[in-house]
C-alpha cells in the first residue's frame, strides 16, 4: 500500500503548472488494411525543467505521440482527437503558420540518426543557424556566431572551422552533437529526444546523456526522452511513462517505476534485460509472444496475450475490460494493488538481483 | 549485491583456472596475429593502393570446444570483421587460423568445404539475411543440399524437426520470410545454422536489431542450444550485459586489437584496461544505486582505424596516457594480480575494481565546462 498513498508526490493530472499537458490524445491512421490505433487514449503532464522518459517497444505508438506534439504528422492521413496543450496553447487545432512559429523556437526535437535527420547539402553550421534567425531576425553574421557558440557548448573541437563543414565530415557522436546544438540554438522551453542515443556506441552514449542532462540544468528546458531502454531513462529521466500498443501503461517517478514496478508489462521488460550485476546462472524471462498488431489489437487489455497473470484477475475481466491508468502514480491493469506487490515481492524481485 | 556474486567473490581469491580453457586442453580454432587490410585505392587516372583500413591487427584468440567466447567493442573496432575471418569469409593479410589443428589460414575453397560445414554463423539483421524468394523449408535444407547430406528421416522432415527445436512451429515449412516477425526470423537464421550440426557458431550481434522482450528470447534459446548441444559459440556483440550473460570468457576490442581477454568475473569485476572500465561505466543500468559505480566518461569517438594512432591505441582518449604509451606498443600479457588467463594490453593498467572513484573522471571538454559552470553557480 505504500506505493499508492505515494501518489501525492507525482505531477496529478490537472496539475495547473503543466507546461505541457497531454489530454485523452488519439492518433489514428487510415490504411488499406482499415484503422491503425497508432495512440489511443494518451494523457501526461510536463513542468518546466523536468524530464520525462516514455518508453516502450517499436510500435507502442512513442515516436508517433512527439510527432503529433510537433505537428510533424501527415494530416491528409491521420485524424488527432484530444487536446495537447503547451503553456496553455492547443496544437491539435493551431494552424500550420502557428506551429512553424513554435517548432524550432518553443519545440525542438532530436532525432534518433543525425545522418538522415541533417540535410547533407548545407554546412552543419548554417543548419543551426537557419532557426536562429528565422526565429530571432537575427542577421547572418550573428547566427553564424550563435552557432559557433553552440557548437563550443555542445563539445565540438575547433568549432571556428567546423562551423563550416558538411554533416559528413562529422562522426556520429559529433552529428548527435550537432543536432543537439541545433535544437538548443532558440533556448526551447520543450525538447522532444527521440532514441537519441540508440545509433551511438556505448561510451559515446554515456557522454551525449550526460551533456543532455548538463544543458538542461543550464538551459532549463522541459525534456522529452524516448527510449526502448529503460537503462537510459534511469539515469536521465525524472518520471517515467511505459506505454504498450498505443496507450500508457504505467506511470510514475522513475525510482517508483523501476523500484516498484506494478504492471506486468513492466515487469517482463525489466526481466528479459540481464544486468551487469544479474546471477549469469539465472536465464532470462522473456515476456511471451510479440507485441500486437495495431490493426486489431486484443479485447481489454491489450497485454493480456502475453501476460502470465490473467488467471489471478477473476471474471475474464481482462479480455473484456480495458483497464484504466489512475491519476499520478499507477498502471493500468486489473490486478488489485496488494495483488500486484505481493506478485512482484514473491516472484519478480527476486530474480532482478 | 545478491547472494551468488559474494560467493563468486570469494571463489575469485582461490585463482580458480579459466572455466574450460584447462578443462579441454585442445582449441578448437585457435587464431595467431589475425590481421585484416581492406586497402583503399585512389589517384588519377591511375588507381593505386594509398592506404589501408587496419580493421584488424593481430588479434589472438582461442576457442575451446564448447565454451562460449563473447566479443565486445564499439562500431569499428574489427570485432564483425574478425567474426568474418574466423569463419573464413575474409582470408587474412596476416596471422594464422588452425581449426582443430588444421591450418586454415589460406586454405582453398575445397580443403574448406568440409570445415565450413562445423562453422556456421548467425547474421544481425533477420530482414537481410533471408531470401525473401525463397521457402524456409528451401532457406533451411540448402545447406545439406549443398553440402549434399540426406539425413535419414529425410532432409523435410529434419527441416520440421530442426523448427521445433527453435521454438517455431514445423507446420510453417512453406511459408516465406516476410509472413515471420524479426524475432521469428531470428530463429529461421538459427535452425539454418544448426542443420548442419555445427561445432561452432559465430554469432554477429544476433540480437542488436530485436525489440528488448523479444531479445531474452533468443539469448535463451541460443543459451539452450550451446548448453544440450555443446556447441562452441564466439558471441560478437556492443551490449556488454548480454555478452555477460551468454559468454564465459570475454574479449574486448578496441580499434583492431584485444585490449583484454579474461573469464566472465574477472572481466566484469575486476577488469584492469582502462577501456574496460570506460567501457563498463558507460553502460545504462536500469539499477538506480548508480553512486556504487565509478563515472567514466571519454571524449570524443573512436580514431580512425586507417591512421590508428601509434603504440598503444587507446591513448588518444585515455587518462592515463603518458609518453611510453605513445612509443611502445603494450603486449597482451598477465598482469600481476590477475588471475591465470586475465590478459590486458596495457603499460599503466587500473585497480581491479569497478567502485566509484574519489573523483569521477571526465574528459569530454563539453561536460567539463558545463559541469565547472554548475558546481561554480551553487
Amino acid at each position: 500500500m505504500t506505493t499508492l498513498t505515494k501518489t501525492e508526490d507525482a505531477p496529478a493530472p490537472t496539475d495547473p503548472d503543466a507546461f505541457l499537458s497531454v489530454r485523452d490524445l488519439r492518433v489514428h491512421f487510415s490504411t488499406e488494411d482499415g484503422l491503425v490505433k497508432a495512440v489511443d487514449g494518451l494523457s501526461f503532464d510536463l513542468e518546466r525543467g523536468q524530464t520525462l522518459g516514455i518508453v516502450g517497444e517499436s510500435g507502442s505508438g512513442k515516436s508517433v505521440t512527439n510527432l503529433s506534439i510537433l505537428g510533424l504528422h501527415n494530416p491528409q492521413s491521420s485524424t488527432i482527437t484530444g487536446e495537447i496543450l503547451l503553456d496553455g496553447q492547443d496544437l491539435t487545432d493551431a494552424s500550420d503558420k502557428e506551429l512553424e512559429k513554435l517548432r524550432g523556437n518553443k519545440m525542438a526535437m532530436i532525432f534518433q540518426d543525425a545522418l538522415t535527420a541533417l540535410s547533407p547539402y548545407y554546412t552543419v553550421g548554417r543548419q543551426i543557424a537557419e532557426p536562429y534567425m528565422k526565429h530571432t531576425g537575427a542577421s547572418k553574421k550573428e547566427a553564424r556566431a550563435r552557432a559557433i557558440e553552440m557548437l563550443g557548448k555542445v563539445g565540438i573541437p575547433d568549432p571556428k572551422n567546423r562551423v563550416d563543414d558538411y554533416p559528413h565530415q562529422f562522426s556520429g557522436g559529433m552529428r548527435q552533437r550537432a543536432m543537439i546544438a541545433m535544437s538548443l540554438v532558440c533556448n526551447p522551453e520543450l525538447l522532444i529526444a527521440d532514441e537519441p542515443t540508440t545509433a551511438l556506441d556505448v561510451t559515446v552514449q554515456a557522454q551525449i546523456l550526460d551533456l543532455l542532462k548538463d544543458l538542461q540544468q543550464e538551459f532549463g528546458s522541459a525534456i522529452i526522452l524516448i527510449t526502448h531502454d529503460l537503462g537510459v531513462v534511469a539515469n536521465v529521466a525524472d518520471d517515467l511513462l511505459v506505454m504498450y500498443a498505443g496507450r500508457a501503461v504505467e506511470r510514475g517517478s522513475v525510482r517508483e517505476v523501476l523500484k516498484r514496478p506494478e504492471h506486468p508489462y513492466t515487469w517482463g521488460l525489466l526481466g528479459s534485460m540481464p544486468r551487469l550485476a544479474s546471477d549469469v546462472s539465472e536465464p532470462l524471462r522473456p515476456i511471451p509472444g510479440s507485441p500486437p498488431s495495431l490493426l486489431n489489437p486484443p479485447a481489454g487489455c491489450a497485454f493480456n496475450p502475453r501476460c502470465d497473470y490473467v488467471d489471478l484477475v477473476g471474471g475474464g475481466r481482462c479480455t473484456s475490460e480495458r483497464p484504466l491508468l489512475p491519476a499520478g502514480r499507477g498502471s493500468a491493469c486489473h490486478l488489485e494493488a496488494e495483488r500486484k506487490q505481493q506478485v512482484f515481492i514473491e516472484k519478480i524481485q527476486p530474480r532482478l538481483g | 549485491m545478491t547472494m551468488s556474486e559474494k560467493n563468486t567473490n570469494t571463489t575469485v581469491e582461490d585463482a580458480v583456472p579459466p572455466p574450460r580453457a584447462a578443462a579441454s586442453s585442445e582449441p578448437l580454432l585457435e587464431v595467431k596475429g589475425l590481421t585484416k587490410h581492406f586497402p583503399i585505392y585512389g589517384g588519377f587516372p591511375i588507381k593505386r593502393k594509398v592506404g589501408a583500413v587496419q580493421a584488424v591487427d593481430g588479434v589472438t584468440l582461442s576457442v575451446y570446444p564448447g565454451e562460449s567466447l563473447g566479443l565486445v567493442g564499439e562500431s569499428g573496432c574489427g570485432k564483425s570483421t574478425t567474426g568474418r575471418l574466423l569463419t573464413r569469409l575474409l582470408e587474412p593479410t596476416d596471422g594464422s587460423i588452425t581449426y582443430k589443428g588444421q591450418d586454415i589460414t589460406h586454405a582453398g575453397r575445397k580443403q574448406l568445404a568440409p570445415i565450413r560445414s562445423e562453422i556456421q554463423m548467425i547474421f544481425q539483421d533477420p530482414y537481410a539475411s533471408l531470401n525473401p524468394r525463397q521457402t524456409v523449408g528451401t532457406i533451411i535444407s540448402s545447406p545439406m543440399e549443398i553440402n549434399g547430406i540426406n539425413p535419414p528421416q529425410g532432409r523435410e522432415a529434419r527441416v520440421r524437426e530442426l523448427l521445433e527445436i527453435v521454438g517455431l512451429n514445423p507446420e510453417h515449412y512453406n511459408r516465406f520470410p516476410h509472413e515471420f516477425s524479426g524475432g521469428q526470423r531470428q530463429r529461421i537464421g538459427v535452425a539454418r545454422a544448426l542443420a548442419l550440426e555445427p561445432k561452432l557458431i559465430v554469432a554477429d550481434e544476433p540480437v542488436s536489431a530485436l525489440d528488448v522482450s523479444i531479445q531474452a528470447q533468443v539469448v535463451n534459446l541460443l543459451q539452450e542450444l550451446q548448453r544440450d548441444l555443446g556447441i562452441a559459440f564466439v558471441f560478437i556483440a556492443h551490449d556488454l550485459s548480454i555478452v555477460r550473460h551468454f559468454s564465459e570468457r570475454v574479449a574486448v576490442m578496441y580499434l583492431g586489437k584485444v585490449v583484454e581477454v579474461a573469464d566472465r568475473d574477472s572481466l566484469y569485476e575486476r577488469p584492469r584496461h582502462p577501456y574496460t572500465h570506460a567501457l563498463l561505466s558507460a553502460v545504462p543500468e536500469a539499477d538506480l544505486d548508480q553512486e556504487k559505480r565509478e563515472r567514466i566518461r571519454l571524449a570524443g569517438d573512436v580514431p580512425s582505424p586507417i591512421m590508428p594512432p601509434s603504440g598503444c591505441r587507446f591513448r588518444t582518449r585515455c587518462w592515463k596516457a603518458r609518453e611510453k604509451c605513445a612509443t611502445e606498443e603494450p603486449p597482451l600479457i598477465q598482469l600481476s594480480g590477475s588471475r591465470e588467463g586475465h590478459l590486458t594490453a596495457c603499460h599503466f593498467p587500473e585497480e581491479p575494481t569497478t567502485e566509484a572513484r574519489e573523483t569521477d573522471v571526465v574528459m569530454d571538454p563539453a561536460l567539463v565546462a558545463i559541469e565547472k559552470e554548475l558546481s561554480g553557480e551553487e
